[in-house]
This record gives C-alpha cells, sequence and structure tokens, in this order.
C-alpha cells in the first residue's frame, strides 16, 4: 500500500498510453471504433468520430467496441478480459483486421495496418499472425499433421518440408503418435492442442487466442494453461489472449486489458488492478482474487534505510504467496532486495498476514 | 406448463372477431354459391375470359427454336451442342454396360466389341458395397443386382443404369456450382430461390414436355428433363451447406491466408462435405425417379418396359420390371448412404499406407471387372447371362392377376363403389360446384388471418391465375384427388406415427416402411394398383395415398418425439393419464410439426396426382400428360404451372400456420 498513489496513476489507462511510447509496441490502435450496422462509418462522422453509448442505441447500431488504446508490446501476454458480448472476440478480430474497424488507426510493427491491401494483408497473415479459436475450428476432413501443415500448405510450401515442420510443432505441443488421427477422435484438450500447434506451424509474430481454453472442462482447462506458460517460456511470443475468466487472466498475463460494453476500463498488470482497480467494475471483479499470488513483495514493503535485524532476505518481484510462510514463521522481518541486490526496506510479518487474510475477512472472524 | 395453458384457452377477446370474421366469409361464400345459379360467371369461368396464356407460351417456344440467336450461334444450335455433349458419356457408359461396340472392318464384316460381364458388374458392385459399407450391405447389393440378372432384367438395368451414371455427376456439379454462386452472392440467391421453388413443385411431365419440344425424342432429351429436374436440392443443400460452415472455420481460413479459390476448394467444401452428401443422395434418388418417367420421352430401359406394360395392360411385364427399378434403387440409394457416411467419419489408420493400401477399392473394382471380361472370352455365360437361366415371373404375376380377379374382384368392386359413390362423387360435385371467386375469397381470407395480408394476397392471385388461364375445373378434379388422398394419407400415417413415437421396437419398423415406399419411384405404385383396381379416379386416389404417406408418419414421429421432456415430466407430475398425455399435451405441441408432415404429404402427392394421369383422370395431370403427346408446351407449362400453384397455396398455408403456431408454443 505504500505506492499507492503512483500505482493509481499508473493504472489509469490514458496515463498508461502516454507513458508507454507506441514505438516499442508490436500492434497498438488509437481511438478504435467498431459499429456493427448499416452505414456506420456515415454515422461516425455525423457524430464527429465520438457517438455516446444513448446515441449509438438511439440510431440502432451496436457498439461493440467503442473509442479503444492499446498497446501490445513485444513478447508480452497481453489480456483482454470482460463478460460475454462486452466486445472482446470484436476488438481481436479489428486487430487482425478479420473485421473491418469503423474508425481509428491501428498499427503493426509501426505500419498503418488499415492501409494495407488485401494483398498485403494476406501476406501479414500468412506469416505475421496466428490464431486460436474458442471452438478449435479444425477442418474435419483432415488428420492432426493435415491440419497443422495446412497454412504451410496455403503458403505453397512442398509436402516434405511443410509435414517436418508440423511434426516439430506436434510435438512441441505433446502430440506426438497422434498426427494420423482425425480431429472427431481427439478430446477437446487435444483438439485445442492441434488448434494451439496450427497456429504456431508459422512463426507468427503474433499470437491471438479468442478463449482457447473456454470450452474446455475446468481441470483440462487448468492443464492448458500450464501448458500455455511453459510454450511461452520457450517462444517469448507476442500474445493477445482472450478470456472471461478472471482468475485465467490473471494467471496468464502480464498485463490485462478490462472491457466493459465496448470499452476498455482499464489496463494494468494484475497487481495493479487489483491494488488500484479503476472503477467500481474492476473492483467488483478483484474483490474475490487470492490476493496473495497477485501482489509482490514490493508493494508491502515498508521503505527504510535502515531495516535493523533480519531473519533473512527476499526479492522484491516475488510474490508473497511464494515467500509468505518463511516470513510468517520467522520472529524478525526480512529484507527485501531489488533486482540489482540492492536492499530497498523490509517486510513485516504484519503486512503479509494482512495479504493473505483481509481486514475485512478478519473482522468477521473476530465477531 | 405455461405452454400447456397457452394450448387450450385462448383469451376471447382475440377469438370473437376471427369467428365473427369466419362466419362473414362463410355468408359470402354461399351468398356467391346461390347467385351462382343466376350468373353463370360465377359458377364457372366464362370461356370468353380466358387469357390465351398457353398461346403465347407456345408462340415464344416457337420463336426460341426457329429464330433466336445468340449472334454467334442460333438457340437451335445451342441446344443441339449441348445434347451432343451429353451424348458422349451416355454413349460410353451404354458402350460399356449395355450394348457393347462395333468396329467395321472394311465394307462387309465388323467386329464387335463386347460390353462389360455381368457378373463383372455384379461383383465390382458388391466389391464396392463391401468396402464402403458392410458384409451386410455388400449381400444387399450383391442381391439386388442377382435379380436383375436372374429374372431377365440386365439389359433394361444398365440401360437405366448408363442414364443415371451420367445424369448425375452433371446434375451434382451444376447444382454444386449454382450453389456456389448463390452462396457467394446473396442476390443471385434471392434470384434463384423462387426459381428452385417452382421448380420443386412443378409436376415431373411439366418438365418433359420443353424438353421434348426443344431436344426432341431420345435418350438424351430424357436425361437432360432428369437431370434438370434433379439439380435443385443440390443448389439449395449447397447453399446450406456452405452457409452451415462455422464462422470461425471461415474466420480460420482467413487468417491462414486462403484466397478465394483455395478458401472454396480447401476449406468450405471439405468442411460441408457431409450435408453435401445429403444433396447427392437426394440427386440420385430423384434422377432414377425421374429417368423412368423419362422413358415418356424416349430414356428406354426399365422406364419403357413399365410404361409399354402399363399400356398393354401386361401387369406381369410391369410388375417385373417395376421391382426391377425398385431393386436398383434400394441398392444405389443404401450405396451413396454408405459412402456419404463413411467420408463424414475418418478414422486414422494404424500404419503407414502404400498406393495399393490406399486404393482398394478402385483397384479391386478395376481387377474384378477386367478378370472377368477377359475370363468371358473363354466362357459366354459371363457374357451375358445364359437365356436358358432367367426365371421368367411373368406367367406367374399373370395367373395372381387372374385369380384377383376371379377371386377378389366382387369384394375389391363392392368396396370401390361404395366409396366412389358416398365420398369421392360427391366431394368432387362438392368443389367443382363452388364458385371460383367464392373460393378465393375463403383463401385470401385464411392468408390474411394467417399469415397477414401479404399471404393473403398471394394466395387469391395465384387461384385467380388458375381460373384465369381457363384451368379452375381441371384444378378442382386436382385438389378433390388430392385432398381426399391427403386426408386418407393422414389416417393411415397418423397412428403409425403415434405408435412408432411410443416404442422403439415400431419406431424401427415404421421408418424402414417409410424409407422404403420413399426410395420407390413414383412409377412403380401404379403397377398393383391397377391391377387390383383397374384404371380410374379411385386407382389414382389408392397410389397417391399409398405414395403419400410416408412423411405423414415421419414427421409424427419425429413431432411427438421432440416434445421436450421436461414438459412430460410436468404432465406426468399433474396427474395426466395415458391417453391425455398424448392428446392433451404430445400432440398439441407436435401440432406444428405434424402440420408440416401434412404439407409433405400435400406436396408427395400433388407430384403423384400428376402421374396418376396415366391411370386415366380427368385433371390438370391429364392435361399435362396430354401436351406431352402432342408436344404442346403451351399446354402443358400452364397445366403445370397451375398445378404447381396449388402446390405454393397449400404450402404457403400450413408452412405459415405452423411457424405461428411454433413462436407461439415457444418451441422454436
Ligand atoms: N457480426 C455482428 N453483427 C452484429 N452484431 C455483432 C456482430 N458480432 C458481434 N456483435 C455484437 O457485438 C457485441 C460484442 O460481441 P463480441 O465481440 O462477440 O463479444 P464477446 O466476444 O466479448 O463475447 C455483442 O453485443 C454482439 O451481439
Ligand atoms: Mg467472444
Amino acid at each position: 500500500m505504500v505506492e499507492e498513489s503512483g500505482a493509481k496513476e499508473a493504472s489509469r489507462p490514458d496515463i498508461v498510453m502516454q507513458s508507454r511510447q507506441s514505438a516499442d509496441a508490436k500492434l497498438s490502435c488509437r481511438g478504435l471504433w467498431k459499429l456493427f450496422g448499416d452505414d456506420a462509418e456515415r454515422f461516425l462522422a455525423r457524430c464527429d468520430g465520438h457517438p455516446s453509448a444513448e446515441q449509438i442505441a438511439g440510431a440502432g447500431y451496436i457498439g461493440a467496441v467503442r473509442d479503444a488504446n492499446l498497446d501490445v508490446h513485444d513478447g508480452e501476454v497481453f489480456v483482454i478480459m470482460g463478460l460475454s458480448g462486452s466486445g472482446k472476440s470484436t476488438i481481436v478480430r479489428c486487430l487482425s483486421r478479420l473485421v473491418e474497424p469503423t474508425g481509428g488507426e491501428l498499427l503493426f510493427e509501426g505500419e498503418d495496418l488499415l492501409a494495407a491491401d488485401e494483398k498485403q494483408l494476406t501476406e501479414i497473415r500468412r506469416h505475421k499472425m496466428g490464431m486460436v479459436f474458442q471452438h478449435f475450428a479444425l477442418l474435419p476432413h483432415l488428420s492432426v499433421l493435415g491440419n497443422v501443415a495446412f497454412p504451410l500448405e496455403i503458403q505453397g510450401v512442398d509436402r516434405a518440408t511443410r509435414e517436418r515442420r508440423a511434426m516439430e510443432v506436434i510435438e512441441l505441443v505433446g502430440l506426438e503418435g497422434r498426427e494420423t488421427y482425425f480431429p472427431r477422435e481427439l478430446s477437446g484438450g487435444q483438439q485445442q492442442r492441434v488448434g494451439i500447434a496450427r497456429s504456431l506451424a508459422v512463426e507468427p509474430d503474433v499470437w491471438f487466442l479468442d478463449e482457447p481454453f473456454s470450452a474446455l472442462d475446468p481441470l483440462i482447462r487448468r492443464e492448458m494453461q500450464d501448458e500455455f506458460l511453459r510454450l511461452q517460456r520457450v517462444l517469448h511470443k507476442t500474445i493477445v489472449f482472450i478470456t472471461h475468466d478472471f482468475d485465467e487472466a490473471i494467471r496468464l498475463a502480464d498485463r490485462i486489458a478490462i472491457m466493459k460494453a465496448g470499452e476498455i476500463v482499464q489496463i494494468g498488470s494484475p497487481e495493479e488492478l487489483v491494488t488500484n482497480p479503476a472503477t467500481q467494475y474492476v473492483a467488483e471483479f478483484t474483490r474475490d482474487v487470492d490476493r496473495s499470488k497477485v501482489l509482490s513483495v514490493r508493494s508491502v514493503t515498508t521503505q527504510a534505510e535502515d531495516i535493523g535485524e533480519v531473519a533473512g532476505e527476499v526479492k522484491a518481484d516475488e510474490r508473497i504467496g511464494e515467500v509468505a510462510h518463511r516470513v510468517v514463521n520467522a520472529d524478525r522481518p526480512f529484507a527485501v532486495m531489488d533486482e540489482t541486490g540492492r536492499v530497498i526496506g523490509r517486510l513485516e510479518k504484519n503486512a503479509v498476514l494482512d495479504v493473505l487474510a483481509p481486514h475485512g475477512s478478519r473482522d468477521v472472524a473476530a465477531q | 406448463m405455461t405452454a400447456l395453458t397457452g394450448v387450450e384457452t385462448r383469451p376471447a377477446v382475440v377469438r370473437r372477431p376471427t369467428v365473427l370474421l369466419w362466419a362473414l366469409t362463410l355468408a359470402v361464400l354461399l351468398a356467391l354459391w346461390f347467385a351462382g345459379a343466376r350468373m353463370e360467371w360465377l359458377a364457372h369461368y366464362p370461356d370468353e375470359w380466358v387469357l390465351p396464356l398457353r398461346d403465347w407460351v407456345s408462340e415464344a417456344m416457337e420463336w426460341l427454336v426457329k429464330e433466336a440467336t445468340f449472334g454467334l450461334f442460333t438457340f437451335k444450335e445451342f441446344t443441339r451442342g449441348i445434347a451432343w455433349l451429353l451424348n458422349v458419356p451416355l454413349q460410353a457408359c451404354l458402350v460399356l454396360l449395355a450394348h457393347g461396340l462395333e468396329v467395321p472392318l472394311g465394307e462387309e464384316s465388323s467386329i464387335l466389341i463386347p460390353p462389360l460381364s455381368w457378373l463383372g458388374v455384379l461383383g465390382g458392385v458388391t466389391w464396392l458395397a463391401w468396402r464402403v459399407g458392410s458384409r451386410g450391405l455388400a449381400i444387399l447389393v450383391g442381391t439386388c443386382f442377382a435379380y436383375l440378372a436372374v429374372f431377365g432384367q440386365w439389359n433394361s438395368a444398365m440401360v437405366t443404369l448408363s442414364s443415371i451414371l451420367v445424369a448425375v455427376p452433371v446434375g451434382i456439379v451444376c447444382g454444386g456450382l449454382l450453389g456456389i454462386l448463390g452462396y457467394r452472392s446473396h442476390a443471385f440467391e434471392r434470384a434463384i430461390t423462387p426459381v428452385l421453388d417452382l421448380m420443386q413443385t412443378v409436376p415431373v411431365f411439366a418438365y418433359l414436355v420443353p424438353v421434348l419440344f426443344l431436344f426432341g425424342f431420345g435418350p438424351v432429351s430424357a436425361m437432360i428433363a432428369t437431370i434438370i429436374y434433379a439439380m435443385p436440392p443440390m443448389v439449395r443443400m449447397t447453399m446450406l451447406a456452405l452457409r452451415g460452415v462455422s464462422a470461425e472455420v471461415l474466420e480460420f481460413g482467413r487468417m491462414a491466408g486462403c484466397s478465394e479459390r483455395q478458401m472454396l476448394w480447401k476449406v468450405l467444401l471439405p468442411s460441408a462435405r457431409h450435408s453435401l452428401m445429403v444433396g447427392v443422395n437426394q440427386v440420385i434418388m430423384l434422377s432414377l425417379n425421374m429417368v423412368i418417367i423419362a422413358s415418356m420421352i424416349g430414356a428406354g430401359g426399365l422406364g419403357h418396359d413399365v410404361l409399354t406394360s402399363l399400356r398393354r395392360l401386361a401387369i406381369g411385364d410391369g410388375l417385373e420390371a417395376g421391382v426391377a427399378i425398385t431393386v436398383l434403387a434400394i441398392s444405389l440409394d443404401r450405396l451413396s448412404q454408405a459412402v456419404a457416411n463413411r467420408g463424414a467419419t475418418p478414422v486414422h489408420l494404424q500404419t503407414e499406407q502404400g498406393f495399393a493400401d490406399r486404393h482398394t477399392t478402385l483397384l479391386g473394382i478395376a481387377g474384378i471387372l477386367l478378370g472377368t471380361y477377359v475370363l468371358a472370352f473363354f466362357i459366354p455365360a459371363l457374357r451375358s447371362y445364359p437365356d436358358q437361366l432367367v426365371i421368367d415371373t411373368g406367367p406367374l404375376f399373370e395367373n395372381l392377376v387372374a385369380w384377383v380377379n376371379v377371386h377378389l374382384y366382387i369384394y375389391l368392386d363392392a368396396v370401390k363403389s361404395w366409396l366412389l359413390i358416398n365420398l369421392l362423387i360427391p366431394f368432387k360435385r362438392l368443389l367443382i360446384d363452388a364458385p371460383w371467386p367464392g373460393v378465393a375469397v375463403v383463401l385470401a381470407m385464411a392468408g390474411w388471418r394467417i399469415g397477414g395480408w401479404r399471404l393473403g394476397a398471394l394466395v387469391a392471385s395465384l387461384a385467380i391465375f388458375i381460373a384465369v388461364t381457363g384451368n379452375w375445373e381441371k384444378a378442382m378434379v386436382s385438389a378433390y384427388l388430392c385432398g381426399i388422398s391427403v386426408v386418407l394419407a393422414m389416417a393411415i400415417g397418423l397412428p403409425i406415427g403415434i405408435l412408432a413415437a411410443g416404442s422403439e421396437r415400431f419406431h424401427r419398423i415404421a421408418q424402414n416402411i417409410a424409407d422404403t415406399l420413399q426410395t420407390l419411384p413414383s412409377f412403380v405404385y401404379l403397377i398393383p394398383v391397377v391391377m387390383l383396381f383397374q384404371v380410374g379416379d379411385f386407382s389414382a386416389m389408392v397410389a397417391i395415398t399409398a405414395y403419400a404417406v410416408a412423411p405423414a408418419i415421419r414427421y409424427t414421429d419425429h413431432g411427438l418425439r421432440g416434445v421436450p421432456g421436461e414438459v412430460i415430466e410436468a404432465a406426468k407430475m399433474s396427474g395426466c393419464r395415458r391417453g391425455q398425455l398424448l392428446w392433451k399435451v404430445k400432440v398439441p405441441l407436435a401440432m406444428p410439426e405434424i402440420m408440416l408432415g401434412v404439407n409433405q404429404t400435400i406436396m408427395m402427392a400433388l407430384s403423384m396426382l400428376v402421374i396418376t394421369a396415366l391411370v386415366g383422370t380427368r385433371d390438370l395431370g391429364q392435361e399435362v400428360y396430354i401436351a406431352l403427346t402432342r408436344a404442346d408446351t403451351g399446354l402443358g407449362l400452364v397445366a403445370g404451372v397451375c398445378v404447381a400453384f396449388l402446390a405454393i397455396i397449400a404450402d404457403r398455408l400450413i408452412g405459415a400456420w405452423a411457424a405461428r403456431r411454433k413462436r407461439e408454443l415457444g418451441l422454436d
């Protein structure tokens, strides 16, 4: 809670935008709009590019994405989270121009993506983008091998090369031995592994995943999340990941954008969202989150030059849950060190206990 | 439970104006009826008012054939070109399967290259059935083809099969292409849908007339008629199947960077192939049905045999050929379904496979055909099935017919006369005497109440079109025959459907009966009917009823099975007895589906109606048939369109009612 004011600043979307230069963003959009309905461009222009929610509804349009600004940085997992119908699928499809935005700017690797013609777009999609779908979208007539090699086949890669490459990714997702199976013969989790392998076959720069695990059973979903984290540790892709599940978002994300009714309400790291929800709406999501898994040691460090006697030392960017056991069982505070090994303060037992059992619940327990 | 109460009681406010309106309509009808006694034009549409539409159509066709030109070539050259193009593969099939090829050697002598061995063909299809289906299918198909050989139907059957082998692929490709166009362009779809609607309701004979006029008499024109007739479902199924491909799969295709062509061939068509195969099966069945009917314009083969024996009233020969058609239809139907199902569920292969392994089916067929072909040079019995081994059932059937005539005639005739005097003739009189403007008013009223003023205007103007083109009375005869047959078909089909919905065992039996009835080409129904009841309205009614009963069974069964389980449980918990459950809960909820069954039954009845012209009815079907024998395109097309309009009136009214009811019951 020490950095409270600073974190609040950083979590306001407009400030996040300005503080990060879009030059180092892989993919970014500015003032992006998508309205469904006839002649939406004209309507948008009539309203000076900024219709209110009432104007949109009144004119009979659906405001699927409204004035969205975001930057996805190289190598990060950027999660877009929101309830069903909040516009997540639409925004991610705007980013790949599967859906044509009604207005706004779209930059991919610093180039204006909206200026690309159909041919350039096809080239970009063939070589630089991959997408995983909620319901897998596998081709039923092709085997696992055929499905994974499909994007390469479309590019005209010869059979031997594309099958060799496909086998590599099939092994990467742990499906070796199943390459002659057809989608129908696989479980949901296995089918999505095929979907993942297929989208990775072309070694995309940007990887879109639209609710990839939502159609799976909870246990399998968990397993696939672990698998996803393992892959990302190996691959370091730039990822836009869609989910309606806040826990999933927190597990996987470097940064999260929360959407509501077509608007991005807040963008920030899981920790920023939990410590400084921008609105009541975000606070609702974060309330039941296990804070010890989200908050870092840094966020509850008591800053001091002289830290006195300590029981040991912890790193500032460790999660509290990871160090809690040691801190709670020691009779003295711990020293907190930053990345460079410099001591920045101490970690008190009470601060950790506060996170493990927040005030509210302790009050209830006391009554 | 809200659905249940909704069925039982409607607010009285809604009810009263409806009752009043109907009372008013009825009063108008009766008034017109009585006025008809004074004013002749009310009772009978006056001849001098008839629009000479048929003459105009005939003249237009005349112009098309004699004078129309596309600049580079004339219309006539165009039709000739198409005929020539289709004749090449047809002749090739005929040479292979039926006739062989005569190659002239010098002046006098010539050498005959024989067709494929009958045993080879039999073995080939059996092998195919075994590979794509099961041992059971192989036995079925093998037995069917063996029947053709043993009972002396082989040559005719091969001629029919040749037409099918050419017509089906052409129909599939053309239908598929049109379907793809419709999928790509909404404008094209909107343009083609009403045409398809009309094509599927115009009776089959009506196709034959213009084709006969444009392409002449012969196997190729018969095949063209077959293709045109069998294509519409393929067009429809293709559009439906492609639209059914999930949005995600399409998006995947775009993300993978597919070009338009890659998208179509590598993503869309393969993903939709299961639904597409349903269309293919439809094309096969319709082609088979049509190629028989097309014997009237020279298709030859089995249809020709049936037709000539019907004309000679040689029931025995007709039955033999009829069974042969049935047998051929059943084997082709089951074969194509097996192929469709196999294609739908691919199974992974355990090991790496070589060329021979991957193409066992084709290599096997080629081997069998070639082997028997060569062997046949040494063993003539393999070339064509030996005549002395042919079993001729003709006399047997003749005896059967004779026996029926001697022993059953009195009873059959008594039933027939009683029904004719007490039911058929009075009903016919009623419809013919009804004043045509009155009927139009009733239809308009029904349309308006069910589906709004557009529907009312549509059905009324269709009815008036029938009157204006001078076909009113004939149309009423059609309506009477069709109406009585549909009532009968429902009276038979409804109880069977209810039984089938109640028990699994009965369900399977009913399913099989319905399947078989629908596989039989319509021609076949005429044979036993004529055998038992001679020609006339009564025979027509029996044939139509038998042909149209299948959808009545199917839809009733399906509708009752579709009633949500929770509703049934709720009804049981509130203490319904079995009978109450059926009549108070299940039937009302299944009613929209059952009505769609009635609708289908009417469509089937109308398509059969025209064919019963062969057994001497006096209705629109007869008009079309006469037009065919005189190659009078105007008469044929106009009468055909009138039948189609009857069908469309029934279809729109019932369809709108069922859709509204479904919405009200929340079953969508
Ligand atoms: N093609 C479309 N036409 C009209 N409305 C659409 C279309 N696609 C999505 N919408 C609407 O846009 C809104 C956002 O949809 P979507 O992006 O699919 O939400 P999410 O993926 O978050 O569930 C919803 O109200 C949806 O009904
Ligand atoms: Mg979505």
